[in-house]
């Protein structure tokens, strides 16, 4: 017995560990965004605001966070409609084709952003939409609409198939049996889904370089200001980028919780 | 038409099964076929033309540093897929079997977090931990170690496929061995089967499909990386997505950076089949 508990407590510091090292760049980037010295490290310098100071007066960062804000919550609207309309098709009908069908929302993630950034740039100047803000919007949509498929998918998967025919005999027309049954009971997932597909636009760097021309997001800025040289700025931009990604994470996340206890009390 | 008739395909269904063809079609398979298309074209005076020539296939395949950056990122990316399953096994192993339900929870929506969140502040952060005069020496200079060169080594480019790729992986293999049979576990221990053996003939084999998956997904990720060999790895050696980068953004040879792409999809699609057959394969003996 002894043994055992020796061997949790090793598993324990083991699992400590691995999370030490994920959280580790995230934590150590906030630390230095308030350091004084150019070159971070232990022991630390004084504390300074400088960074934020600095990133605050810039224009080109204000422009960029603007950016990013409309191309996050566009591709949000976007991807979770397409996801809602493709995962409450996979619901509801079956059809010849469908495997196919379904390839076609789930495959974009398992490609590269590299090359879908390339055949984006590539289409998107063949067909004269390249450079543009809508460009990266709807290529955000394309990466990040099958996040918000598998999230309602899920939810869907909870409902009673018989809820929808329930509806329809008490004489609802399908579209009244969408509107009053099924986005009501979907809504914590829709809510999850947008917040989900904000935060991973909100993220992206690759195909936003791409395509975006002049019109650059925040990762895009960060990625040229980290072109082979420290600059605690980044820190600072960065700190700010985890804060808004992370409460979208975490939002999404307790939304895709709580149909759960929602679905416990219906 | 694939509709079956009769087979309530009507305006309502069509709502909803529509937007997403329609949708997919135009911003997700035609820039992949375009980009296969455009692997053929010319470039003439840094414009392109529309041709079919083999001549970027030709050029690109018969170069050395084509295939040594090809072998070198087959490589890297394996290593760093054999280092994260290894790497997050144990941990995988402590939340599926020996945490409560609740803390098992706890993990798996701390994992995500990071998993969505910047990957590429995360690894500028590296580059500054693992520098020269950063924390780690720092570190390590108190009892006596170091300085060691860790930024532009194949070493600092692991780091960065780790933090993109640990908390997936921890993810997928907690999952999938937390949903496996916990009777036959403890079936072959009281039968006297010991702790690494019940680990190896039971829990992997009863656990592969998921296994496998999370492998697949490690490789695709760090196969596809650009932020890590870049920034951390110095790109002395440059990966297949580097050469992308490089081929795109320097000299406008698009059709070139293509023929890349496309070789990467080609690999990536082999391993994903070769993947996903061994992991629904029955093992043997199997009705």
């Amino acid at each position: 017995m002894n043994t055992n508990r020796a061997l949790n407590v090793i598993l324990g510091i083991y699992v400590a560990l691995i999370f030490a090292f994920v959280f580790a760049p995230i934590i150590f980037s906030m630390i230095f965004s308030f350091n004084s010295q150019r070159f971070p490290t232990i022991p630390l310098g004084s504390f300074t605001t400088e960074w934020y100071a600095k990133i605050l007066a810039d224009p080109d960062v204000w422009e960029a966070a603007l950016n990013s804000l409309i191309v996050s919550t566009c591709t949000a609207l976007i991807a979770t409609f397409l996801g809602f309309c493709t995962a409450y098709s996979d619901f509801r009908y079956n059809f010849r084709l469908k495997g196919p069908y379904l390839a076609l929302i789930l495959l974009p993630p398992t490609i590269p952003l590299i090359i879908m950034a390339l055949a984006m740039l590539a289409w998107f100047s063949r067909i004269g939409m390249s450079g543009q803000l809508y460009s990266v919007i709807i290529a955000h949509s394309v990466l990040t609409a099958p996040f918000a498929m598998a999230v309602i998918r899920l939810r869907l998967n909870q409902m009673d198939p018989d809820l929808e025919s329930a509806a329809w005999n008490l004489g609802g027309s399908e579209w009244q049996t969408m509107r009053h049954v099924i986005i009501p009971f979907c809504k914590p997932a829709i809510a999850s889904a947008l917040f989900l597909t904000a935060a991973v636009s909100f993220d992206e760097f690759a195909v936003s370089w791409f395509v975006s021309g002049l019109n650059k997001t925040l990762p895009v800025i960060i990625l040229e200001i980290v072109q082979g040289n420290i600059d605690p700025q980044v820190n600072a931009i960065g700190t700010f980028v985890f804060l808004i990604s992370m409460t979208l994470v975490v939002l999404a996340q307790i939304f895709f919780a709580s149909r759960q206890l929602k679905s416990i009390r219906t | 038409m694939p509709f079956k008739p009769g087979r309530n395909v009507n305006l309502y269904a069509l709502t909803w099964r529509l937007p997403i063809i329609f949708w997919q079609f135009v911003f997700f398979v035609g820039p992949v076929l375009f980009m296969v298309a455009m692997s053929f074209f010319l470039v003439k005076n840094y414009r392109m033309t529309e041709a079919f020539e083999f001549v970027n296939w030709s050029r690109m395949l018969s170069r050395g540093y084509f295939w040594d950056s090809y072998w070198y990122t087959v490589i890297i990316a394996s290593v760093s897929t054999v280092c994260a399953m290894c790497i997050a096994f144990p941990a995988a192993f402590a939340l599926a079997f020996r945490a409560s339900e609740s803390t098992r929870r706890w993990a798996i929506f701390l994992l995500i977090i990071p998993f969505f969140t910047s990957y590429l502040v995360r690894t500028f952060s590296w580059f500054v931990i693992l520098s020269e005069s950063g924390v780690v020496n720092a570190m390590l200079a108190t009892i006596g170690l170091g300085p060691y060169t860790m930024l532009n080594t194949n070493f600092g480019t692991l780091v960065g496929y780790m933090t993109l790729t640990l908390p997936l992986v921890v993810i997928l293999q907690t999952v999938t061995m937390a949903n496996i049979d916990k009777t036959l576990v403890e079936a072959a221990r009281n039968l006297g089967c010991s702790a690494f053996r019940t680990i190896w003939q039971v829990i992997i084999p009863l656990s592969k499909t998921g296994l496998i998956i999370a492998a697949i997904f490690c490789f695709i990720l760090s196969f596809g990386d650009f932020v890590a060999p870049f920034y951390l790895g110095g790109s002395q050696e440059p990966t297949l997505p580097i050469l992308i980068l490089d081929t795109t953004k320097s000299g406008q040879q698009w059709p070139r950076a293509a023929v890349v792409a496309i070789m990467m999809m080609l690999t990536l699609f082999a391993i994903a089949f070769i993947g996903i057959a061994l992991a629904y394969r029955k093992p043997k003996g199997a009705k």
